[in-house]
């Protein structure tokens, strides 16, 4: 549904976005992850058609944004940055001007609005005014707004910014569900939401595609997954570490804690070694040993390592090294 | 066509319930009424009672000086809101043209203008019981400041374009319609012709002064050429609306 093909946008000298391409088909989720500034909001305006791209195109369905940007408009619901909306309005005036503006006619509006003050729990507000609105409130006007003609392709800005937790995992398991019929873009800095809600995810930093997968293949990336954490008892660290150095499949060991009781250490995997492997083995060592084992668990890896390691400044690693 | 014209009436509609649905409209009709009453009745060498004469010149005479704030008052939140408020990206991702959303809006507030001026009604009545008027010559004057108010208006929707920030958009506004007053005036082109001895670009000059074509309609007199400037004047505006339009989302 969407194509997204060798998009980029310059500012003057700066390179906004510089050659992303994707696609996203309908019954998919994409994460739109990447710090502050990376040029996600830029690249989401290009989706959307309110700037024209430097280079490159985007179309949607069939339709290519700058070629026929109507009928490509018409098929996408969009939720911009920081959730805009009339303040001189009441949710429901806003709701209809939306509606109307989406070619929506008498009863067919009047159901629209019904369904999406449902959906996004605005009764209680339907007759306030936009600018009387707490901010929970005020975005989640203009998330009904994004979904009132009911849109094969949705685009939404961070959705859940500045929601309490209730609503975000409200949106979060509004977007999976819609997800199943729809093709939806979202960007978002909370690592757990790519997790919760989307099929695919996307990083972009300073302007390109710097990784792009599954959630689970994103996270194999991770420095720690397939390693495995363990805590046991009636050892201690030294003996522990001696011990799992010797197993074939360890190829290091780590000690993360070491209290009276328990000793906490993760060992790193051998790059060949089966999915697995590794545990049996420290099962195994464990149980001749005598030891107590309390945890035992294989690491999937964790999406905030990946995003750190793949988006840090060059600078901020080198500090580091 | 039928859904171009369905969008445009969205938008105004949308920019009228604006209007009234914050203070500003009443605040504007207000002032305007007070305003222009109190110039008609008592200002000016010859105010409404003195004048001695059942018509409404000492009326007329003022607005191009009235309109000159009264009408950036309106236009200057045009677009500089939709910028401020971020609702532009909303309204321009919507499946209709950037003409369509700019005509709507001055439409809409162009409407809102024509009603401040049908609310000056009474005068009219005023005159027609004291004396007998020229009734046509009123209708054409009235027609007149129509399209003046659209002209102010038109630039006032071209400078709310270029800034998010309305008292910017207001004096830029004004200044420009000062421009478009002074044009014709003496010591205006007294000066371009001290400048420069084409006499051409004097009168080209002059001939953008809203004062002189405005006087026509005053004397009752519909000229083509006049309607032609002041539709120009629009058109030209709104076209380059437009284009900032554009220029600010092309960054």
């Amino acid at each position: 549904m969407i194509r997204v093909q060798n998009l980029s946008k310059s500012f003057g000298p700066k390179l906004a976005v510089n050659g992303v391409s994707f696609t996203v088909d309908r019954g998919e989720v994409l994460g739109f992850l990447g710090p502050n500034g990376a040029g996600k909001s830029t690249t989401m305006r290009m989706i959307t058609g309110f700037i024209p791209p430097s280079a490159g195109s985007v179309s949607i369905g069939e339709f290519d944004m700058v070629e026929q940007p109507i009928p490509a408009k018409r098929l996408i619901g969009y939720l911009p940055e920081n959730a805009p909306a009339y303040t001189d309005m009441t949710v429901y005036g806003f709701l209809n001007f939306t509606a109307e503006l989406r070619g929506m006619r008498g009863d067919d509006r009047k159901k629209a609005i019904h369904r999406v003050v449902e959906m996004c729990f605005l009764e209680t507000v339907l007759y306030q005014s936009v600018e009387t609105l707490s901010k929970g409130y005020r975005h989640r006007t203009c998330f009904a707004q994004s979904i009132i003609h009911d849109p094969e392709v949705l685009v939404l800005d961070e959705p859940t910014d500045g929601l309490d937790p209730n609503q975000k995992h409200e949106v979060r398991g509004l977007i999976k569900r819609m997800g199943e019929k729809k093709a939806i873009v979202f960007s978002t800095h909370i690592l757990e939401e790519v997790e919760a809600a989307c099929t695919r995810a996307i990083i972009i930093d300073r302007g390109q595609i710097v990784a792009n997968g599954t959630p689970s293949e994103l996270k194999q990336r991770s420095d720690v997954a397939g390693a495995v954490t363990l805590r046991a008892g009636g050892v201690n660290s030294t003996a522990l570490g001696q011990k799992l150095s010797q197993l074939s499949s360890a190829r290091k060991t780590t000690v993360l804690k070491e209290e009276a009781v328990s000793v906490t250490a993760r060992v790193f995997p051998q790059p060949n070694c089966r999915n697995g492997e590794l545990a049996r083995g420290i099962y195994e060592t464990a149980a001749r040993e005598g030891w107590k084992i309390e945890e035992l668990h294989t690491e999937e890896g964790r999406l905030d390592e990946v995003f750190r390691s793949i988006t840090m400044p060059d600078t901020v690693r080198d500090d580091k090294k | 066509m039928n859904t171009s014209l369905g969008n445009i009436k969205a938008v105004a509609k949308r920019e009228l319930i604006g209007y009234f649905s914050s203070p500003v409209a009443y605040v504007f009709l207000t002032m305007f009424l007070l305003l222009s009453g109190f110039f008609t009745f008592m200002v000016g060498r010859a105010p409404f009672f003195e004048f001695g004469q059942a018509s409404l010149v000492t009326f007329f005479i003022w607005l191009p000086w009235l309109f000159l704030f009264l009408v950036p008052a309106v236009g200057m939140r045009l677009w500089s809101e939709e910028r401020r408020l971020g609702t532009i990206e909303l309204l321009l991702t919507m499946p209709i043209t950037a003409w369509q959303a700019i005509v709507g809006k001055f439409l809409a507030s162009w409407l809102f203008l024509a009603l401040a001026l049908f609310l000056t009604i009474p005068l009219v009545l005023t005159v027609n019981y004291l004396g007998s008027p020229d009734n046509g010559v009123i209708f054409c004057s009235y027609v007149g400041c129509l399209l003046m108010a659209g002209g102010y208006l038109a630039v006032s929707c071209l400078t709310s374009a270029i800034t998010r920030n309305q008292v910017v958009s207001f004096i830029l506004s004004v200044v420009g319609c000062l421009f478009l007053i002074l044009a014709g005036f003496p010591p205006v082109t007294e000066f371009l012709s001290k400048l420069t001895n084409t006499q051409w670009i004097v009168d080209g000059a002059a001939s953008l002064s809203v004062i002189t074509h405005f006087e026509g309609f005053q004397k009752g007199v519909l000229d083509l050429r006049d309607l032609i400037f002041f539709l120009s004047l629009i058109g030209f505006s709104l076209f380059t609306t437009g284009v900032i339009l554009r220029g600010h989302r092309a960054g």
